[in-house]
Protein backbone atom coordinates (compact mmCIF):
# COMPACT_ATOMS: atom_id res chain seq x y z
CA UNK A 1 0.00 0.00 0.00
CA UNK A 2 1.15 3.80 -0.56
CA UNK A 3 1.51 5.76 2.04
CA UNK A 4 2.41 9.10 2.42
CA UNK A 5 5.53 9.93 5.49
CA UNK A 6 6.02 13.66 6.98
CA UNK A 7 8.49 14.18 9.27
CA UNK A 8 8.71 17.46 11.87
CA UNK A 9 11.41 18.87 13.85
CA UNK A 10 14.37 17.58 14.50
CA UNK A 11 13.31 13.87 13.03
CA UNK A 12 12.96 15.86 9.64
CA UNK A 13 16.18 17.28 9.63
CA UNK A 14 18.14 14.42 10.58
CA UNK A 15 16.48 12.25 8.30
CA UNK A 16 16.57 15.29 5.60
CA UNK A 17 13.29 15.19 4.13
CA UNK A 18 9.78 16.65 4.95
CA UNK A 19 7.21 14.80 2.83
CA UNK A 20 7.57 11.47 1.36
CA UNK A 21 5.56 8.63 -0.44
CA UNK A 22 6.42 4.93 0.32
CA UNK A 23 5.13 2.06 -0.73
CA UNK A 24 5.51 -0.86 2.55
CA UNK A 25 3.42 -4.26 3.60
CA UNK A 26 4.38 -3.01 7.07
CA UNK A 27 1.22 -3.75 9.40
CA UNK A 28 2.14 -1.28 12.05
CA UNK A 29 3.89 1.74 12.19
CA UNK A 30 6.32 -0.02 14.72
CA UNK A 31 7.15 -2.09 11.60
CA UNK A 32 7.29 0.75 9.05
CA UNK A 33 9.92 2.68 11.31
CA UNK A 34 11.92 -1.09 11.62
CA UNK A 35 11.94 -1.22 7.50
CA UNK A 36 12.94 2.84 7.23
CA UNK A 37 15.88 1.82 9.55
CA UNK A 38 16.82 -0.86 7.25
CA UNK A 39 16.90 1.99 4.49
CA UNK A 40 19.37 4.46 5.04
CA UNK A 41 21.28 5.70 7.84
CA UNK A 42 19.73 9.01 8.52
CA UNK A 43 16.25 7.12 9.45
CA UNK A 44 18.72 5.46 12.12
CA UNK A 45 19.53 8.43 13.77
CA UNK A 46 16.06 9.83 13.73
CA UNK A 47 14.74 7.17 15.75
CA UNK A 48 17.58 6.48 17.62
CA UNK A 49 15.47 6.84 20.93
CA UNK A 50 12.31 5.60 20.04
CA UNK A 51 11.16 6.32 23.37
CA UNK A 52 11.20 10.55 22.30
CA UNK A 53 9.23 9.41 18.96
CA UNK A 54 5.48 10.23 18.44
CA UNK A 55 3.15 9.22 15.68
CA UNK A 56 0.17 10.58 13.81
CA UNK A 57 -1.97 8.17 11.68
CA UNK A 58 -4.31 10.46 9.60
CA UNK A 59 -3.54 13.12 12.01
CA UNK A 60 -4.82 11.87 15.13
CA UNK A 61 -1.83 10.71 17.84
CA UNK A 62 -1.63 7.17 18.26
CA UNK A 63 0.72 4.25 19.86
CA UNK A 64 3.36 2.61 17.80
CA UNK A 65 1.63 -0.47 17.80
CA UNK A 66 -0.96 1.04 15.81
CA UNK A 67 -2.48 -0.91 12.14
CA UNK A 68 -1.31 0.52 9.36
CA UNK A 69 -4.69 -0.67 7.47
CA UNK A 70 -6.48 1.98 5.85
CA UNK A 71 -4.08 4.57 6.79
CA UNK A 72 -3.02 7.47 4.13
CA UNK A 73 -0.87 9.53 5.96
CA UNK A 74 2.01 8.91 8.75
CA UNK A 75 3.62 11.46 10.69
CA UNK A 76 6.61 11.21 13.08
CA UNK A 77 7.35 13.81 15.15
CA UNK A 78 9.41 14.55 19.01
CA UNK A 79 7.01 15.49 21.90
CA UNK A 80 4.77 18.68 21.47
CA UNK A 81 6.32 22.23 22.72
CA UNK A 82 3.93 24.57 21.40
CA UNK A 83 1.72 27.83 22.68
CA UNK B 1 -15.32 28.68 18.43
CA UNK B 2 -12.80 29.00 15.95
CA UNK B 3 -9.21 28.61 15.13
CA UNK B 4 -6.47 29.73 13.23
CA UNK B 5 -3.16 28.49 11.97
CA UNK B 6 -1.05 30.79 10.18
CA UNK B 7 2.54 32.68 9.17
CA UNK B 8 0.87 36.15 9.23
CA UNK B 9 1.27 38.44 12.31
CA UNK B 10 -2.22 39.20 13.93
CA UNK B 11 -3.97 42.67 16.02
CA UNK B 12 -5.88 41.28 19.24
CA UNK B 13 -7.96 43.88 19.23
CA UNK B 14 -9.15 43.07 15.50
CA UNK B 15 -9.57 39.72 16.40
CA UNK B 16 -11.80 40.34 19.17
CA UNK B 17 -13.88 42.59 17.43
CA UNK B 18 -14.74 39.94 14.97
CA UNK B 19 -15.95 37.64 17.57
CA UNK B 20 -19.52 37.46 17.33
CA UNK B 21 -20.61 38.50 20.54
CA UNK B 22 -24.01 38.95 22.25
CA UNK B 23 -25.57 40.95 25.35
CA UNK B 24 -25.15 38.00 27.99
CA UNK B 25 -21.43 38.53 27.92
CA UNK B 26 -19.54 39.70 30.55
CA UNK B 27 -16.27 38.43 30.99
CA UNK B 28 -13.43 38.26 27.96
CA UNK B 29 -10.05 36.97 28.72
CA UNK B 30 -7.39 37.22 26.30
CA UNK B 31 -3.87 35.80 26.45
CA UNK B 32 -1.24 36.33 24.37
CA UNK B 33 2.31 34.38 24.11
CA UNK B 34 5.35 36.12 22.30
CA UNK B 35 9.02 34.98 21.98
CA UNK B 36 10.98 35.86 24.76
CA UNK B 37 14.94 35.50 25.76
CA UNK B 38 16.27 32.76 27.81
CA UNK B 39 17.48 32.85 31.38
CA UNK B 40 21.05 32.68 30.61
CA UNK B 41 21.07 32.75 27.02
CA UNK B 42 20.16 34.92 24.56
CA UNK B 43 17.15 33.99 22.33
CA UNK B 44 17.47 36.56 18.87
CA UNK B 45 14.38 34.43 17.20
CA UNK B 46 11.97 31.18 17.63
CA UNK B 47 11.61 28.86 14.79
CA UNK B 48 8.20 27.08 14.31
CA UNK B 49 7.64 24.02 12.91
CA UNK B 50 4.16 22.80 12.52
CA UNK B 51 1.54 20.27 11.30
CA UNK B 52 -1.01 22.68 9.97
CA UNK B 53 -3.81 19.81 9.60
CA UNK B 54 -3.43 18.22 12.23
CA UNK B 55 -2.86 21.34 14.16
CA UNK B 56 -5.88 22.30 13.70
CA UNK B 57 -8.36 19.33 14.40
CA UNK B 58 -6.39 19.24 17.68
CA UNK B 59 -7.06 23.04 18.84
CA UNK B 60 -10.89 22.68 17.55
CA UNK B 61 -10.68 19.35 20.00
CA UNK B 62 -9.41 21.42 22.88
CA UNK B 63 -11.84 24.06 22.25
CA UNK B 64 -14.77 21.63 22.05
CA UNK B 65 -13.76 20.16 25.78
CA UNK B 66 -13.17 23.74 27.23
CA UNK B 67 -16.74 24.38 25.90
CA UNK B 68 -17.86 21.58 27.58
CA UNK B 69 -16.51 22.34 30.49
CA UNK B 70 -17.35 25.62 30.93
CA UNK B 71 -20.27 28.27 30.08
CA UNK B 72 -18.34 30.19 26.43
CA UNK B 73 -19.99 32.15 24.29
CA UNK B 74 -17.28 32.20 22.06
CA UNK B 75 -13.55 31.50 21.85
CA UNK B 76 -11.06 31.71 19.61
CA UNK B 77 -7.26 30.27 19.02
CA UNK B 78 -4.59 31.74 16.95
CA UNK B 79 -1.10 30.03 16.36
CA UNK B 80 1.43 30.89 13.95
CA UNK B 81 3.97 28.92 13.12
CA UNK B 82 7.80 30.22 11.26
CA UNK B 83 10.36 32.29 12.16
CA UNK B 84 9.43 34.41 14.89
CA UNK B 85 11.97 37.56 16.02
CA UNK B 86 12.02 37.94 19.41
CA UNK B 87 9.21 39.80 20.81
CA UNK B 88 6.93 39.01 18.09
CA UNK B 89 3.79 37.30 19.18
CA UNK B 90 3.36 33.58 18.79
CA UNK B 91 -0.58 32.91 19.53
CA UNK B 92 -3.37 34.14 21.84
CA UNK B 93 -6.25 32.40 23.01
CA UNK B 94 -9.53 34.36 23.60
CA UNK B 95 -12.72 33.05 25.70
CA UNK B 96 -15.79 34.77 25.76
CA UNK B 97 -18.26 34.48 29.50
CA UNK B 98 -21.03 35.20 31.32
CA UNK B 99 -18.77 35.46 34.48
CA UNK B 100 -14.83 36.45 34.39
CA UNK B 101 -14.33 32.74 36.48
CA UNK B 102 -15.37 30.21 33.38
CA UNK B 103 -13.77 32.78 31.18
CA UNK B 104 -10.70 32.45 32.86
CA UNK B 105 -10.30 29.49 33.90
CA UNK B 106 -11.15 27.89 30.25
CA UNK B 107 -8.27 30.18 28.47
CA UNK B 108 -5.80 28.79 30.93
CA UNK B 109 -7.16 25.34 29.92
CA UNK B 110 -6.75 25.29 26.79
CA UNK B 111 -3.46 27.06 26.87
CA UNK B 112 -2.36 24.19 29.43
CA UNK B 113 -3.73 21.23 26.65
CA UNK B 114 -2.28 23.55 23.80
CA UNK B 115 1.24 22.92 24.73
CA UNK B 116 0.96 18.96 25.03
CA UNK B 117 -1.14 18.53 22.04
CA UNK B 118 -1.36 20.63 19.54
CA UNK B 119 1.35 19.65 16.99
CA UNK B 120 4.27 22.97 17.35
CA UNK B 121 7.72 22.45 17.50
CA UNK B 122 9.77 25.23 18.92
CA UNK B 123 14.10 25.77 17.70
CA UNK B 124 15.43 28.59 19.34
CA UNK B 125 18.09 30.36 17.59
CA UNK B 126 20.46 32.14 19.80
CA UNK B 127 24.01 33.63 19.97
CA UNK B 128 26.00 30.65 20.72
CA UNK B 129 23.43 28.20 18.19
CA UNK B 130 20.30 27.02 17.25
CA UNK B 131 18.25 23.77 19.08
CA UNK B 132 15.38 22.04 19.64
CA UNK B 133 13.04 22.39 22.72
CA UNK B 134 12.73 19.93 25.07
CA UNK B 135 8.66 18.72 25.64
CA UNK B 136 8.86 20.58 29.23
CA UNK B 137 7.91 18.79 32.18
CA UNK B 138 6.29 21.72 33.93
CA UNK B 139 3.88 20.88 31.54
CA UNK B 140 2.75 17.78 32.14
CA UNK B 141 2.40 19.02 35.78
CA UNK B 142 -0.35 21.46 34.94
CA UNK B 143 -2.33 18.86 33.14
CA UNK B 144 -2.84 16.60 36.13
CA UNK B 145 -4.89 19.67 38.01
CA UNK B 146 -7.41 19.23 35.67
CA UNK B 147 -7.85 16.11 35.85
CA UNK B 148 -7.92 16.23 39.17
CA UNK B 149 -11.01 18.48 39.48
CA UNK B 150 -14.35 17.40 38.65
CA UNK B 151 -15.37 17.56 35.00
Amino acid sequence: MKIKLLYFSWLRERIGVAVEHVDTNAETINDLIAELISKEEGYGLAFNDISVVKAAADQVLVDLNFPLKEVKEVAFFPPMTGG
Amino acid sequence: MSVFIQKDNFDISLELSKLSFNDEIGAVVTFTGLVRSGSNKSVQALELDCYPEMAEKALLDIEKKAHKRWVLFNSLIIHRYGFLKLGEQIMMVATASKHRKDAFEAAEYMMDFLKMDAPFWKKEHTDIGSYWLDASKNDKVELIRWNDEKS
